[in-house]
């Protein structure tokens, strides 16, 4: 079993969670991710790896809640167990050196994007990190990221903190700046990382997304995770999840994110019987 | 020879099965297996033939005759035993068999009537066994060595419960949270219960095999590193696992499954037990499968049961071409799916929100046999017409999965991407690294995939003793 060793509320509605999985510590990268099952009656949900310590075995997490799974996730506690933990899954971010590059998180993608920053600076890279959120209590991993950067713009919707705006309103405030930019990467919700490309796409400047289609396996056996790539069917859990951004059908993506809206809503409409009454 | 002429004379005794009325709408097993009457009687058609025929047609050359005597002379557990000398899987291949074209095709008996139902009582002789037969497994001298086996399927099964037996320490990573491969994720509940894959994987772990569940080899490990790490032989059986679709336009839109999306869905995350289970599964009013093999008939059974009204089977030959297996056809007619056939779809249409909401057709006609014998279908210009449909499942076939294949370097494979291996000793390119089942062959059957992991675990047995 899969322990959680550690547990830390990121924002009312988002956790961070380190669990002990010293097999897929040893092996994990950047930029891939995970598929837990809570218990025998769960769902498999994808997660990606916000960080691991090879030497402590652990992998972290950061889940927000959204739904039955995600909710019954962020209520773990330490010392509770998943009962599946699988990975490391997907492709590997490619580290080399770029020179300047950007990478921009719009709200929990700011989790997905801190290995990856971390590991470009790492590889010699200037880092500018534009990070994001609807208002400053939910901007999550702002001091996590500002170690592993060499600059950082924050863009509050509301302008509570940083550049008001969306974070394309801080990319352009960098872009504004420098024409060094060799390569940059957004990952956030669907309709952040479509107008993240939307708005490089003219510019010329590779932008690569982070893909989070619906899942089953995670190992290219089922196909639920198509996605359209250049108009080439791919499979987001064993080409991806990161793909050139330019090439994405967005559009067709977002739709498919809606599947299984009706189930969702009558599994969280259970989750709050549930509350009142008791589970299996 | 008089009592031979009586024999013949007993008409074979059919399976009772549920009521297709009833069964069209739950996930309880259709066919309900012999009583001990009609399997004693059964087997007492058996001729008993000096050269049985029956088992050339056995690709592991199971002890029919042998075993059926046993259950004429009601010594059921006895027979369960001989069963088991050459069948590690019997109450999934008494199931899942094609027996029609295996076994049962070459018995003396079909000659003139019907065959004895070797398949049937294969099956209930299994199910005995589970009931009341204790295992007499004797644990074995062990040999010091260690054998990895990748993917849980029935090749891999098979290979381990060999191997076991030999005396050699068995491993066996799968890349799912349950082993069992096709047997959990595809075939459904109804025509193979959970429960009873589940017992036989259960008698492996008695027998000393270790299963580790969650385990993507190509990611988590690779083939080289479990050599490097002191496993002195693998085998790969990771099956035929990666759907094809038709890459026709508006097969991104939602309501289009591969047939693995929908089975696995059902079977393996239990859908059908929504909310219970988590994990939902949609079946609209009106479904099309795509395809006629026995992947396309459990997706289009499992359908009706999920709840659709109309499920259609649409498939480009005339029914005589159905790779299906005849019992599965019969099945699916009765329960009432719809058959479109020498229908071949062109595109699929969705609305504005990106749904599915109809699938434009050609029809078909067969022309002159080509070079196989086979009539090719030749499309009818302008015979398009229009289904109304709001789910869509395609079950046109499935490739070999390149996770592992891709992280091992000096595996040949072919044009396809299955792997090359030595059709005697199962090597592969790579000394001491076995391969088995569908991952070789390309999609076939449960019993050729258990029989290339027994195949197999001989072979790495010589091998680990010359070593
Ligand atoms: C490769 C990958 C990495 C991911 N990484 C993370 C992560 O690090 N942290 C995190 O909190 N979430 C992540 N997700 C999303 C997470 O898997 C979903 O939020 C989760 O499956 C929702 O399950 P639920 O039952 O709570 O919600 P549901 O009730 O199933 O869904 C609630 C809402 O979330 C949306 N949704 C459903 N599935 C997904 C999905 N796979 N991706 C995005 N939105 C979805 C739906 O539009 C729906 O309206 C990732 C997804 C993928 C594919
Ligand atoms: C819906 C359906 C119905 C069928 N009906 C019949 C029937 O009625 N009769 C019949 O004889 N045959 C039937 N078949 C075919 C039969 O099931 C297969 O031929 C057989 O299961 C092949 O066995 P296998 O061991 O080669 O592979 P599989 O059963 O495919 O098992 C492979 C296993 O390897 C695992 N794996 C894959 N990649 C990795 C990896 N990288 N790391 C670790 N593990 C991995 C998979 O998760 C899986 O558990 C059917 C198939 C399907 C899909
Ligand atoms: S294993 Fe299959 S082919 Fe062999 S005897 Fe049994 S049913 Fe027939
Ligand atoms: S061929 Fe038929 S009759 Fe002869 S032994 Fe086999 S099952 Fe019995
Ligand atoms: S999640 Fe099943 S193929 Fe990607």
């Amino acid at each position: 079993m899969y322990r959680v060793v550690k547990k830390r509320l990121l924002a009312p509605v988002i956790a961070l969670l380190e669990v002990h999985a010293p097999e897929v510590a040893a092996k994990v990268e950047p930029g891939q991710f995970i598929i837990v099952r809570v218990d025998e009656f769960g769902e498999r949900i994808p997660l990606t790896v916000m960080d691991f310590d090879r030497e402590k075995g652990t992998i972290t997490i950061v889940v927000q809640n959204v739904g039955y799974s995600s909710a019954l996730i962020c209520a773990m506690n330490e010392g509770d167990e998943f009962q599946d933990f699988v990975g490391p899954l997907g492709v590997a971010t490619e580290i080399e050196n770029y020179g300047t590059v950007v990478c921009v998180g719009g709200g929990l993608g700011n989790a997905p994007i801190y290995p990856i920053a971390r590991a470009l600076k790492a590889a010699g890279n200037h880092v500018i990190t534009v990070i994001g959120s609807r208002t400053a209590d939910l901007l999550i991993l702002e001091e996590e990221l500002t170690d592993v950067s060499n600059e950082v713009v924050i863009a509050t919707n509301d302008g509570s903190k940083g550049v008001t705006g969306f974070v394309t309103d801080g990319l352009a405030h960098v872009l504004s700046q420098r024409n060094d930019v060799k390569i940059i990467w957004a990952i956030g919700p669907m309709v952040m990382m479509k107008a993240v490309v939307d708005y490089t796409r003219p510019l010329g400047i590779k932008t690569i997304v982070s893909m989070n289609p619906i899942m089953v396996d995670g190992t290219g056996m089922c196909g639920a995770c198509r996605i359209s790539v250049g108009n080439e069917t791919k499979f987001a859990c064993v080409d991806g999840p990161e793909f050139d951004g330019h090439l994405v059908d967005f559009d067709l993506a977002m739709k498919r994110l809606v599947f299984y809206k009706d189930e969702e809503n009558r599994a969280k409409a259970r989750l709050e019987c549930d509350h009142e009454g008791g589970h299996h | 020879m008089a009592e031979k002429v009586k024999k013949v004379k007993i008409p074979r005794h059919e399976m009772p099965c549920q009521d297709p009325q009833v069964r069209a709408h739950n996930f309880e097993e259709v066919a309900l297996g012999y009583t001990q009457e009609t399997a004693v009687e059964e087997a007492k058609r058996c001729l008993q033939c000096k050269d049985p025929k029956c088992r050339e047609g056995c690709p592991v050359e199971v002890l029919i005759p042998e075993f059926i005597k046993k259950i004429a002379e009601e010594d059921f557990l006895e027979a369960g035993t001989i069963l088991k000398v050459k069948n590690s899987l019997p109450a999934v291949c008494g199931r899942v068999c094609p027996q029609e074209t295996q076994c049962e095709i070459k018995c003396i008996l079909g000659k003139k009537g019907d065959p004895v139902a070797i398949g049937r009582l294969e099956r209930f002789v299994a199910d005995y066994d589970i009931k009341f037969g204790e295992s007499k497994f004797e644990k074995p001298v062990p040999t010091g060595k260690r054998v990895a086996i990748i993917g849980g399927g029935p090749s891999g099964l098979a290979c381990a419960g060999d191997l076991a037996k030999y005396g050699h320490q068995v491993t066996i990573f799968e890349a799912l949270h349950v082993a069992g491969g096709v047997l959990m994720y595809g075939i459904p509940q109804f025509r193979l219960p959970k429960e009873i894959v589940q017992k036989e994987i259960t008698n492996l772990k008695e027998m000393g095999v270790e299963i580790l569940t969650n385990q993507v080899v190509g990611k988590i490990t690779s083939v080289d590193e479990l050599m490097e790490n002191g496993y002195d032989a693998v085998f790969i059986g990771t099956g035929a696992g990666l759907p094809y679709f038709m890459e026709i336009p508006g097969e991104n839109l939602n309501g289009v499954y591969s047939a693995n999306e929908f089975l696995t869905r059902t079977n393996l995350m239990k859908g059908y037990k929504f909310p219970d289970h988590v994990t939902p599964v949609k079946v609209g009013k009106s479904v099309a499968v795509l395809g006629a093999g026995n992947v396309a008939m459990d997706s289009a059974r499992t359908a009706l049961r999920l709840g659709a009204e109309n499920v259609y089977i649409i498939y480009r030959r005339s029914r005589k071409e159905m790779p299906a297996r005849d019992e599965e056809l019969e099945h699916a007619e009765e329960e009432g799916i719809q058959f479109h056939l020498l229908t071949n779809p062109v595109s699929i249409e969705g609305d504005e929100r990106g749904w599915v909401k109809s699938m434009t057709c050609l029809r078909y006609e067969l022309g002159e046999p080509d070079a196989s014998g086979r009539r090719s279908p030749i499309a009818i210009p302008g015979s398009e017409y229009v289904i109304p449909m709001d789910t869509v499942v395609v079950a046109i076939g499935q490739g070999p999965n390149p996770l592992v294949t891709t992280s091992t370097p000096g595996l040949d494979l072919n044009k396809r991407g299955n792997i090359i291996a030595n059709e005697n000793t199962l090597m592969t390119s790579k000394p001491g690294v076995f391969a088995g089942g569908d991952i070789v062959t390309g999609a076939a059957t449960v019993i050729l995939a258990m029989g290339a992991g027994k195949k197999a675990a001989e072979s790495i047995d010589q091998y680990l003793k010359n070593k």
